[in-house]
């Protein structure tokens, strides 16, 4: 059975408002909802507004900025790749991201300076795209541009690889770990508010790329004999989401498969058109990653779950279910 | 009002694919391009459409150059159903038969009640409408034609420009879809197609233009054509011919000798 996309998006935003509240709610300190709404109109006491403005809000924006970029990336991305298998991932800005962050550990750099792991991981993301663009402008074909994101992801990879290797210490070894596996952990307004305008402007740069994408299902002549200008398209989708996802690695970590997965997700309920996937994606992306947030705070023995692990223990069954459904249909 | 290509030159990569080749589609006129494989038949109708860039040449529509209009105000003028009608997701036929009103569409624009009317009638006019709802992924080929046909329809060009479209098709299909393209040239659409069968070339056509080795060998109606030294020398064949009611048919019907390997 499909459901209507606009009803889904109104079902989605409801599930995602209820489970942003809910997660400002859990936490250490017992906090009523009321104080909660108290807090957030201005008007609690200092005490619950320092936990709920500093230390939940951000952690909660966060989670809804960052799943929204991977969901609406690679839902785009799936969508111009006509590829069900893209994810920001496969253009190589996580990975470009990621090294760039483990750079700035390796260096000590995080320690004289607290954002310069955001900053070198946004530097990292925008090379990626530099290069993409470089490529993409001197040959029109996607398969090129897989094959170049999958060339950028390797050499990052490998560089992310030796970096570790030759870590200075064990310290660092361990920070760069657990930076590799993501966190909305300890995040402050100041995260947002340097990620944030990133996180968003690529979004807009994506806007309106529905109509393109759907003609792309055609194929690519057809979508130009349609009137769509190609180029066009595939700069927005691929400058919008390396944009937006190289500055959610960067305040985030690297949390892998949410692009992957959350259009597969959203296609098993509205059908794979792929201009009716991109808002349910972000808003879908949204709601996973608060969820899988909400996961990482059940406390354990020693230790915190890390959210790109819990992301990826959610996902992938998930994932794996609706690709055993959905098998006849992808042919 | 033509759709119009003159002195086309196009080289890929060393490979000179066209020498020279010209062909008009008035509206109103079944135009088939024909010729053997490698002769350029694609490629000179992807030149028209703007898909492959040429080395020299013009292509003019209703009398203006072609890089003149705007992607958008092309998109109005010429459909396009390309070879193999790929479609890259399970979508739904109707839903694939709506992306040809994309060019009268903005960005954000949805389908209006008068879209809906159209893509009806364009279901009606190819026969599809018993498959609105079913998966594409699910058809055979020739409601897989039909379906495209349709999608190219609904964009009410004033020219469709059609690559192979009864190519692997069975019999039914294939005049069914060339019964649709030839009510649609009646209906004063210009309608070039690329094809192969020359039993139903000659029988749908109002002018064909035979390629050979990227030139136009001969152009003309069907009769002018089909001549016995203009299928030796491009196809190395030989057809039989016969007459019923008055028209006359042609079948392919012996190798007449080798192809010169360039």
């Amino acid at each position: 059975m499909k459901i209507n996309p606009r009803l889904l998006t109104l079902i989605l935003s409801i599930s995602l408002l209820i489970i942003a509240f809910l997660s400002l709610f859990i936490g250490a300190a017992d906090i009523p909802a009321v104080d909660i709404l108290a807090a957030l109109s201005g008007t609690a006491d200092t005490s619950t507004e320092i936990i709920i403005i500093e230390l939940r809000l951000p952690r909660v924006l966060l989670g809804i900025l960052a799943g929204a970029s991977l969901g609406l990336s690679g839902a785009a991305l799936q969508g111009l790749l006509r590829n069900p298998l893209a994810d920001p991932g496969v253009i190589g800005v996580s990975a470009t991201a990621g090294l760039g962050a483990v750079i700035a550990i390796y260096f000590g750099l995080s320690l004289l300076f607290p954002l310069s792991i955001q900053i070198l991981s946004m530097g990292g993301a925008l090379l990626a795209t530099l290069i993409l663009s470089f490529i993409s402008s001197r040959d029109s074909s996607v398969l090129t541009l897989i094959l170049a994101g999958i060339g950028i992801s390797s050499l990052s990879t490998a560089a992310i690889a030796l970096t570790m290797n030759f870590a200075p210490n064990a310290m660092s070894l361990q920070d760069m770990i657990l930076w590799l596996l993501g966190s909305l952990e300890n995040r402050t307004m100041t995260d947002i508010s340097l990620a944030g305008p990133f996180i968003i402007g690529g979004w807009l740069i994506m806007r309106g790329v529905g109509q393109g994408l759907d003609a792309s299902s055609l194929g690519e002549d057809t979508a130009h004999t349609l009137g769509i200008n190609l180029k066009r398209l595939r700069m927005k989708v691929i400058l919008g989401s390396a944009i937006s996802v190289g500055a959610t690695v960067s305040v985030c970590g690297a949390i892998g498969f949410v692009g992957l997965v959350v259009p597969h997700m959203v296609r098993s309920l509205i059908g794979h058109a792929p201009g009716h996937l991109l808002v349910p994606s972000a808003l879908f992306g949204s709601i996973l990653l608060t969820i899988a947030d909400l996961i990482t705070r059940i406390p354990l023995g020693h230790g915190q779950l890390k959210l790109g692990v819990v992301t990826a223990f959610v996902g992938s069954p998930l994932f794996l279910y609706i690709i055993y459904k959905t098998r006849g249909a992808m042919r | 009002m033509t759709l119009e290509a003159r002195n086309i030159h196009v080289t890929i990569k060393d490979n000179t694919i066209l020498k020279g080749a010209s062909l008009s589609v008035p509206k109103g006129k079944l135009i088939g391009l024909i010729g053997p494989n490698g002769a350029g038949k694609s490629t000179l109708l992807r030149a028209v459409l703007g898909l492959v860039d040429t080395q020299s040449g013009t292509i003019s529509l209703d009398t203006e150059a072609l890089s003149n209009w705007t992607l958008k105000q092309r998109a109005k003028k010429i459909s396009y159903a390309a070879q193999g009608a790929p479609v890259h997701w399970p979508l739904d036929v109707e839903h694939i038969i709506s992306l040809g009103r994309i060019p009268h569409l903005d960005p954000w624009q949805k389908i209006s009640d008068t879209d809906n009317e159209l893509i009806q009638q364009a279901m009606i006019k190819t026969d599809t409408l018993h498959l609105a709802n079913r998966l594409v992924t699910t058809l055979s080929g020739g409601e897989r034609a039909c379906v495209m046909l349709a999608r190219a329809i609904v964009s009410e060009a004033d020219y469709l420009c059609a690559d192979e479209p009864i190519a692997s098709l069975d019999p039914y299909h294939q005049i069914q879809v060339m019964d649709i393209l030839r009510d649609l040239a009646n209906d004063d659409h210009g309608v070039l197609i690329v094809l192969h069968d020359l039993t139903l070339a000659q029988r749908y056509c109002d002018e064909l233009i035979l390629l050979h080795q990227g030139e136009v060998l001969s152009t003309g109606t069907a009769e002018q054509v089909l001549t016995p030294d203009n299928l030796d020398k491009a196809y190395h064949i030989r057809a039989s011919r016969w007459q019923e009611n008055g028209d006359s048919f042609l079948s392919p019907w012996k190798i007449s000798g080798r192809p010169d390997h360039r």
